[in-house]
């Protein structure tokens, strides 16, 4: 073996391919088959694309970092299922560009926090942590709630978004805009948007003001998560991968 | 030098070497390396202190996290393996850089608007938010472009090398090379919204996502932090000492046995998620299998100082690489300890795993880094020495002591919020809400700054000892050809 390897090391090319070849093999066993197997994602009903207002709240998380201090996964241990709600199931990420799974919980799991608290205790708290949690270490976000959100390109987002596989339809991309209003301002009729997005939450977000902040799409995002799937109408072979 | 080369090999004179980037490289990793260690001290003071964010925008921890990252891992890292891959390259092939001065500026300079386009964009917001992956896509892009020459030099001088063997060194900072291109391109696929503007949409989504990342994301540390570090540790260790490496056959084996098995590892960081158990089992597997290879590369290390221990009272930089060695020791047996399913599931999400981060990235990669420049400044400006020994001293002894207490902060912080989440009270409730857990990592918190101040402080000895060293006078005769031990 060792009179061969002389052979590579006076190759340059074959030292090359070899190493190619060496360190290919580990990925392509572990990421093909997750995309062939079907049952790497569970077979339940509920999760739909993000409604336009919360794909931009998830943006803003995912501008903000938030990912470095909260995760977004729910481990199958009875401590972590009393304290955050039913362990994560794949399919409620499968439309998560990227993934906000985290590696760290400096803050704790988010990935059920939709409904948990009103939407101004999240308002508050994002403007000031430490008068709603006093020993909290997360920074102040009071510029999110004065930020008028940008939306003038929402179908754009959604027409990238159906480019990589996300199932927007026609009628989504095409009312984006109005969809995104009709979550948000009390004024407009929502049932079409609820149509296009079940189980959508609709409200002023940040009712301190007037205008569509950044916060109301933040909020509105956290509002949802976790909340699509709903485990009583689940039988357990469902949740087998 | 040219003279001694004849005399030592026999042989026509060693081409002139590319130099200049070689030593804008250094002066860079080094600046790099203090930016990295103060932006750390500052997000591990807004954990003590969460005022320091001063309600901006631009300077809260979620977006000064990345920054602090990328700079440690590319900014110093990536800079200083730059610099010393041209500078091994040249030296053991005995040839001049591929595409001379042009293309080793280009790869250099290119990195560096890398870093900085990068870095401006997390403090703006713009992020794809995969870590260690941050930049979005016109910045993967740009870093293909330059990664692609790299390849294209560094692979351009071995073909035309005047050695008949392709030294060890040059395996693991190919292997580095080649490996980071797929990863950096397969994780980061994505379309932009437009091609005006900044945001993409990945390519991947949720499970497969997660799996693509962090393929990715561990073996950024398996060929860009330990891969390529193994490289300067095969050339600058043996050099120093002046000792060959010590065995031949263990740097092959563990060379092939490594760079097959690190690719395995990155579904350790996934367990107990929704990735499917098998992928989580295959990289737990390998993750405690990799424990061998990576004492291989230690071994090898440490050993090539027999007969020579004694360099490391006399050498203070020597004394940095071989505790790096150490380090990387103690931070490869970690790692499989921490993939062993049942350990991770009280390690994992805590503080324990930012302390084995950083006893690799401060005791292994920066260590190295700074034994490596220590050794190379003097050679590179041909001078006697660095401007001062004993600061080298002072330098090694507040960074280990930063390192220790760093460390054994977040072991202690790590393990208590793992053991706290999972307490029951004798009713048979969860005994402490999350908020009591976050306020009883303060005082390890405050322990963890005071290690990364230390660091700081190290660094900013060094950038000093080397800036004395580089204003000062030039060796007249060319008397810095070391005999060609190595290659």
């Amino acid at each position: 073996m060792f009179i061969r390897h002389e052979a590579i090391e006076k190759n340059a090319i074959l030292l090359v391919i070899l190493t190619l070849i060496t360190v290919s093999i580990g990925g392509l066993v572990q990421i093909i088959p997750l995309f062939s197997i079907e049952t790497t994602i569970e077979r339940v009903d509920g999760v739909r694309p993000y409604t336009p207002l919360e794909l931009l709240g998830r943006n803003i998380y995912i501008r903000e970092g938030c990912y470095t201090c909260h995760s977004q996964q729910i481990r199958p241990f009875k401590d972590e299922v009393e304290r955050y709600g039913h362990y994560s199931l794949a399919a409620e990420s499968m439309y998560d560009r990227p993934f906000q799974w985290g590696s760290k919980r400096t803050g704790p799991d988010l990935a059920r926090v939709g409904g948990r608290y009103s939407n101004d205790w999240h308002v508050a708290h994002l403007i000031s942590p430490r008068a709603v949690v006093p020993e909290s270490v997360m920074p102040a976000y009071p510029f999110l709630a004065e930020k008028k959100l940008d939306y003038s390109d929402i179908a754009k987002h959604l027409e990238a978004l159906r480019a990589v596989g996300t199932p927007y339809t026609d009628a989504m991309i095409a009312n984006a805009r109005a969809d995104l209003e009709a979550q948000v301002n009390p004024d407009l009729d929502p049932t079409a948007m609820e149509k296009r997005y079940p189980r959508a939450v609709v409200g002023k977000f940040n009712a301190d003001s007037t205008a569509i902040t950044e916060m109301d799409a933040l909020v509105a995002y956290l509002q949802m998560l976790g909340t699509l799937v709903r485990f009583g109408d689940i039988p357990p072979e469902r949740l087998r991968q | 030098m040219s003279s001694q080369a004849v005399l030592n090999t026999g042989r026509p004179p060693a081409p002139r070497y590319v130099e200049d980037v070689i030593r804008a490289a250094v002066v860079l990793s080094m600046f790099w390396g203090v930016v990295a260690f103060l932006a750390g001290v500052v997000i591990a003071a807004q954990l003590v202190w969460p005022q320091l964010s001063f309600d901006s925008e631009y300077l809260t921890f979620g977006r000064l996290r990345p920054l602090h990252t990328s700079a440690a891992i590319f900014a110093f890292g990536g800079t200083a393996l730059i610099g010393t891959a041209f500078h091994v390259v040249q030296r053991t092939c005995r040839a001049r850089l591929f595409g001379g001065a042009p293309l080793g500026w280009f790869v250099l300079l290119g990195y560096q608007f890398f870093i900085v386009t990068a870095a401006a964009g997390y403090l703006l917001g713009i992020t794809q938010s995969k870590e260690y992956a941050e930049p979005e896509w016109f910045v993967d892009l740009w870093l293909t472009i330059v990664w692609v020459a790299y390849l294209v030099a560094y692979l351009g001088t071995v073909l035309k090398r005047e050695e008949p063997h392709i030294y060890v060194a040059n395996w693991f900072y190919l292997a580095f090379i080649i490996t980071i291109a797929g990863l950096h391109i397969v994780n980061n696929m994505a379309i932009p919204v437009s091609i005006t503007g900044s945001k993409s949409y990945g390519a991947w989504s949720g499970v497969q996502d997660a799996m693509i990342q962090w393929w990715y994301g561990h073996n950024a540390v398996g060929f860009f932090l330990t891969a390529a570090f193994l490289g300067m540790m095969y050339y600058y260790i043996p050099k120093a000492a002046n000792r060959p490496v010590y065995s031949y056959r263990l740097s092959i084996v563990h060379f092939w046995s490594l760079v097959f098995m690190y690719i395995w590892a990155g579904p350790h960081h996934l367990h107990y998620t929704s990735l499917p158990d098998w992928a989580q089992t295959l990289g737990m597997v390998f993750s405690v299998m990799l424990w061998m290879p990576s004492w291989g590369g230690m071994i090898n290390g440490l050993m090539t100082l027999s007969g020579a221990w004694d360099k490391l009272r006399t050498d203070p930089g020597l004394r940095f690489s071989v505790t790096a060695v150490g380090f990387y020791g103690m931070a490869t047996f970690e790692g499989p300890v921490m993939s062993i399913k049942a350990v991770n599931s009280l390690s994992h999400y805590t503080d324990w795993t930012i302390g084995h981060v950083h006893s690799g990235a401060l005791g292994w990669v920066a260590f190295i880094v700074f034994g490596t420049l220590y050794y190379m400044v003097p050679k590179m400006w041909n001078r006697p020495a660095m401007w001062s020994t004993r600061l080298i001293g002072w330098h090694y002894w507040i960074a280990t002591i930063g390192i220790v207490l760093y460390i054994t902060a977040m072991w202690v912080s790590g393990i208590m919020q793992g053991l706290m989440w999972r307490a029951y009270d004798e009713l048979g409730f969860l005994q402490y809400s999350f908020v009591e857990t976050v306020a009883a990592m303060q005082p390890f918190y405050f322990i963890r700054f005071l290690g990364g101040v230390c660091f700081l402080t190290g660094g900013l000895l060094m950038a000093y000892n080397m800036w004395r060293t580089i204003r000062s006078e030039a060796v007249v005769t060319s008397a810095r050809h070391q005999p060609a031990l190595a290659a």
